[in-house]
């Protein structure tokens, strides 16, 4: 290959080595080439993934705090019998947002935004394969939030539950726009999720650093990996399924009509062939947070890695097999339910497997009683809890006494409260000194967790409890002498501890971020590629690119076994514009420079035509949904104009 | 006047004014009348033994996790002077926990598979031919029941309160009138959801009299939560002395006071309700031929009592926001006679 300068922009070229350490001016080169512009326009074209990152993770907890506002409002209510604080109707909005923000737009979001953050670093590369899609992803789940909560001020959010079953949404018995926003508002979300997950796949594919093969990746990766493969597959069933209700509603469809022949059953198979992998792909990522940073305060590599990722990914196989789970109500013939039961039971085994992964590597480990190590070793205990409860549901006859009880709505906090927010707020106190720079502070995160932890049982444990009782789930209210008053209360002041112990978090967060200690760039000693750079890191993450040789890049030197070294010092130096290297699928061979696109506003200009143009459908006003399509179509362009430095124009020096 | 529309009021109430005759021991009451923990029928006791046993399971599994993530965390706090000390080398050990431990967990849920799959055959179907069949239909938000029967002239339409022979086996075919509802009775037997256009059947069998309580268990809309029903199990002599009572049509009163209230009544309420033999037929509501003979209405809001009925004919958008019963306004006289009226409806 020629070193001909004329050729210096060419992706095909040898790609230098170089030691940043001996040559000062890579980095100011990197820096001009990487960084976003200042101000505000800058930051609303940004596509660095660590802004993007960033920005998820404040947005979902911003919908964290609406979510739990909402809940306790409503643990207000039920705190005694036969209250009367809300009409059934806000009660009804008040249930279904709570369940459509935290499911939606929190546990998911907050999960691409640790991922979203964490993969190129964690890979080893400069940003994500599609960075403008990147972009799009995190405004299209602003604006589909914002779609949804409008409704809210208006008395108009959608009020038949998260799941939202047919006919009960149908125009005959929810005439106003409720259900239309949450249709079209999902639609929307959809298009934000797929988006980025292709992008979480593709990047997987082929952004790893060099040597990093599919047996090296962090178990983070594999659960990232596998929720987006598995949110590729599940989404599309929703969308549709929420095309087709808006249809029935305002074209005139039948598809769920029973009068014309449709089937009000459809909307559940659909709805739950996304319902059920969805909640794994809620759960996996943050399972894969606890097994990458669980072992760094046990001082120890996970035990069996191997086996983890491998129930990872089986998981969430089997959660494709197991959306009958909540329908074991709807009269289907016993024979069907006992297969769906025995499946739903198997898929107990791949989370026994993570458990005593976990358990194993605390116990032959030697535990840092850090804040982080609190919240993982807090989470095993609640998975084991939330798990159970699960395995009880999969029993078909006992789930029919279950289903649509407190049981149940205890099961599922367990479940998105212990495997999702536990693990995610462990993962911000690891991670926070590379999103910031600084430490957050141990006493305070300390009583945070524990006030969280006592707060989270003492309000959701007796709620199996009141299910067992008998206590149906989304009444609005209920009689006294039914015996469950007491226990109401105790759960309202529970839920009121627990969310003290958020508050106190918050609280840790906005201290910390402005007065905390200076982290370094590796404070916990931890063993993935990310604490390699700097903390936070530069806009180019790596002034160079490592090289990776083992599954622990940064503790090889005190682990035997390892025949090559991992080095992030010296390495591809890709500086001929924004670029990074790609790498072969299994291996990580090195393949080819590939070249990214620079920030734009094409993506929010884009996401904004698109909310705009659901608004104009949902108000069926056809002009100003025609002007915004319009719109989006030019984005489109801007987006994709041919670009000579992304090689999509031919360069005349071939002639 | 003071509201009261506790259930545990109701029940006892119920007792009395309903079936005076019908001895009511503990079979559906105590502390949790929906409560699941014990059941006392045999559509619902294989399940509760299966629910037992599962929850014992997940008990012990709690338990061993916890005391084994406690001894992890502190049985060796071993003191290393190297704070980048690592606790052991690269996949050093722990792999036998996996295996023992996914080990154990397979053998348990494989048993716990077998058991639940002969669970769901014992519960699917009763052993014997059913000795009764009811067609339940639900609302938003309330039950109609018709008793069918070969005999057309036996056959009869009640609301929000199954009557039902101790001992045998009663058919259930749930269809609903709007959207999905679920028809649930804890104490004897798991819920089966009702979908329109399809008609689900399931079935109970009540071991010892009494009142159970049951509840929608599908949320359906703004009342869902008040939208109970209640299985009255009987003697066979007393529930035949109920189905005889029922199928005597109600006849033109001969007080003064509840003669205008039949005018009132077919003036203001027979477009949505039926009496049979007093000249109403409207179907949109529950059939009250024999309503004074029920424990409550409002789907189990509120009991019969002549105050519960005047306040609900006045007020009922106030005490179950969002019903399909209108607030009736009648001048007091009329809602007087009114009350007077439903009260002959025994």
């Amino acid at each position: 290959m020629s070193h001909d300068p004329a050729f210096d922009n060419d992706a095909w070229r040898v790609p230098v080595v170089a030691r940043p350490a001996q040559d000062s001016s890579i980095e100011p080169r990197l820096r001009k080439l990487w960084e976003t512009a200042p101000g505000l326009w800058g930051a609303l074209c940004s596509v660095d993934h660590k802004a993007i990152g960033k920005r998820y993770l404040v947005t979902a907890f911003l919908f964290l705090l609406a979510g739990g506002l909402e809940a306790a409002v409503m643990r207000l209510q039920l705190a005694r019998p036969d209250q009367h604080l809300l009409t059934p109707e806000q009660y009804n909005q008040l249930f279904t947002m709570h369940g459509v923000t935290m499911i939606f737009l929190y546990a998911m979001p907050v999960l691409s935004g640790f991922s979203n953050f964490l993969w190129p670093l964690i890979l080893g590369s400069r940003d994500m394969s599609f960075p403008r899609l990147n972009a799009f992803s995190y405004w299209v789940f602003l604006v589909s939030g914002i779609f949804l909560y409008a409704s809210f001020p208006i008395g108009r959010a959608p009020d038949a539950g998260w799941f939202n079953y047919v006919p009960y949404t149908s125009i005959a018995y929810n005439a106003g726009i409720n259900i239309d926003v949450y249709a079209l508002g999902m639609i929307l979300l959809g298009v934000s999720t797929t988006v980025g997950a292709i992008n979480f796949i593709v990047s997987l594919i082929r952004t790893r650093a060099p040597g990093m093969s599919v047996n090296r990746m962090p178990i983070l990766v594999w659960g990232t990996l596998t929720a987006s493969a598995g949110n590729v597959l599940a989404v599309p069933a929703v969308s549709l399924a929420f095309l087709m209700l808006w249809m029935d509603r305002r074209v005139g469809t039948h598809f769920f009509d029973v009068a014309g022949g449709g089937q009000p059953l459809l909307w559940q198979h659909l709805f739950w062939m996304f319902g059920h992998p969805w909640v794994y792909a809620l759960v996996l990522p943050a399972m894969g947070i606890v097994s990458d940073a669980l072992p760094v305060f046990c001082r120890r590599p996970l035990v069996g890695y191997t086996a983890v990722a491998l129930a990872t990914v089986t998981t969430m196989v089997l959660g494709f097999g197991v959306w009958v789970h909540h329908m074991f109500a709807t009269g289907l013939p016993p024979l069907s339910l006992s297969f769906f039961s025995a499946a739903s039971f198997v898929i107990v085994i791949p989370s026994a497997v993570a458990v005593f992964a976990w358990i194993a590597t605390i116990a032959t480990g030697r535990p840092v009683f850090k804040t982080p190590f609190l919240f993982f070793a807090g989470f095993v205990l609640v998975f084991v809890i939330g798990g159970v409860s699960g395995f009880m549901t999969a029993a078909v006859p006992v789930d029919t006494q279950l289903t649509d009880t407190y049981f149940v709505v205890a099961h599922l906090h367990y479940v998105l409260i212990g495997i999702n927010v536990f693990p995610v707020l462990g993962g911000i106190h690891y991670w926070f000194p590379k999103f910031t720079g600084r430490m957050m502070s141990e006493r305070l995160g300390r009583w945070s967790f524990w006030t969280m932890f006592i707060g989270f049982n003492v309000g959701f444990f007796p709620m199996h409890i009141v299910g067992l009782l008998g206590m149906p789930r989304r009444v609005y209210t209920y009689a006294d002498g039914l015996g469950w008053g007491t226990l109401n209360l105790v759960i309202s002041l529970g839920a009121y501890v627990f969310a003290l112990g958020v508050g106190l978090f918050l609280v840790n967060v906005w201290r910390s971020a402005r007065n905390g200690q200076p982290a370094g760039a590796n404070p916990w000693d931890a063993y993935t590629l990310e604490w390699s750079t700097a903390s936070p890191p530069p806009a180019y993450n790596f002034a160079v690119i490592p090289t990776v040789a083992s599954r622990y890049p940064l503790w090889e030197d005190r682990l035997s076994g390892h025949a090559g070294r991992t080095t992030t010092d010296e390495g591809f130096l890709v500086d001929k514009g924004r670029e990074t290297i790609g790498t072969s699928l299994l291996d990580a061979e090195p393949d080819v420079i590939l070249r990214m696109p620079g920030d734009s506003p094409a993506p929010l200009i884009l996401a904004l035509a698109l909310g705009v143009a659901l608004l104009g459908v949902l108000l069926r006003a056809a002009v100003p949904a025609a002007a915004a399509s319009l719109c989006g179509v030019l984005a489109l362009v801007i987006w994709l104009w041919p670009e000579r430095a992304l090689g999509q124009i031919e360069d005349p020096a071939h002639g | 006047m003071t509201l009261r529309h506790r259930l545990w009021g109701m029940l006892c109430a119920g007792l009395v004014a309903g079936d005076a005759e019908a001895v009511l021991p503990a079979g559906g009451s105590g502390t949790w009348p929906l409560s699941y923990l014990h059941t006392a029928g045999a559509a619902a006791d294989p399940a509760t033994r299966l629910g037992w046993g599962l929850g014992l399971v997940s008990l012990g599994v709690i338990a061993v996790i916890t005391v084994l993530l406690a001894w992890g965390i502190w049985h060796r706090r071993r003191v290393v002077q190297d704070a980048r000390a690592l606790a052991v080398d690269r996949d050093a050990g722990g792999m036998p926990w996996i295996y023992t431990g996914v080990g154990i967990s397979t053998v348990v849920l494989l048993a716990c598979v077998v058991w639940t799959l002969f669970t769901i055959a014992a519960v699917a179907m009763p052993s014997r031919t059913p000795d009764l069949t009811i067609e339940v239909q639900a609302n938003q938000w309330w039950w109609s029941l018709r008793y069918a029967n070969r005999d057309s002239s036996r056959i009869f339409t009640t609301a929000n309160e199954i009557h039902v022979p101790v001992g045998q086996v009663v058919r259930l075919e749930l269809t609903s009138h709007d959207v999905i509802h679920s028809f649930w009775i804890p104490k004897l037997g798991g819920k089966m959801d009702v979908i329109p256009g399809q008609t689900n059947v399931t079935w109970l069998e009540a071991d010892q009299p009494g009142v159970y309580l049951g509840q929608c268990g599908e949320y359906c809309g703004a009342q869902h939560a008040h939208m109970a029903l209640s299985v009255v199990a009987q003697s066979p002599q007393d529930y035949a002395a109920w189905v005889d009572a029922q199928l005597r049509p109600a006849g033109e009163p001969s007080a003064p006071d509840a003669r205008h209230g039949h005018e009132v009544f077919e003036g203001r309420c027979a477009a949505c309700h039926a009496v049979r033999g007093g000249g109403a037929g409207g179907i949109l509501g529950p059939d009250l031929t024999h309503v004074a003979s029920r424990g409550t209405i409002a789907a189990g809001l509120l009991t019969t009592t002549p105050e519960h009925l005047s306040t609900w004919i006045l007020d009922a958008q106030a005490l179950k926001p969002g019903t399909r019963m209108p607030s009736i306004d009648l001048s007091p006289d009329d809602l007087r006679a009114a009350v007077a009226y439903l009260e002959t409806l025994k």
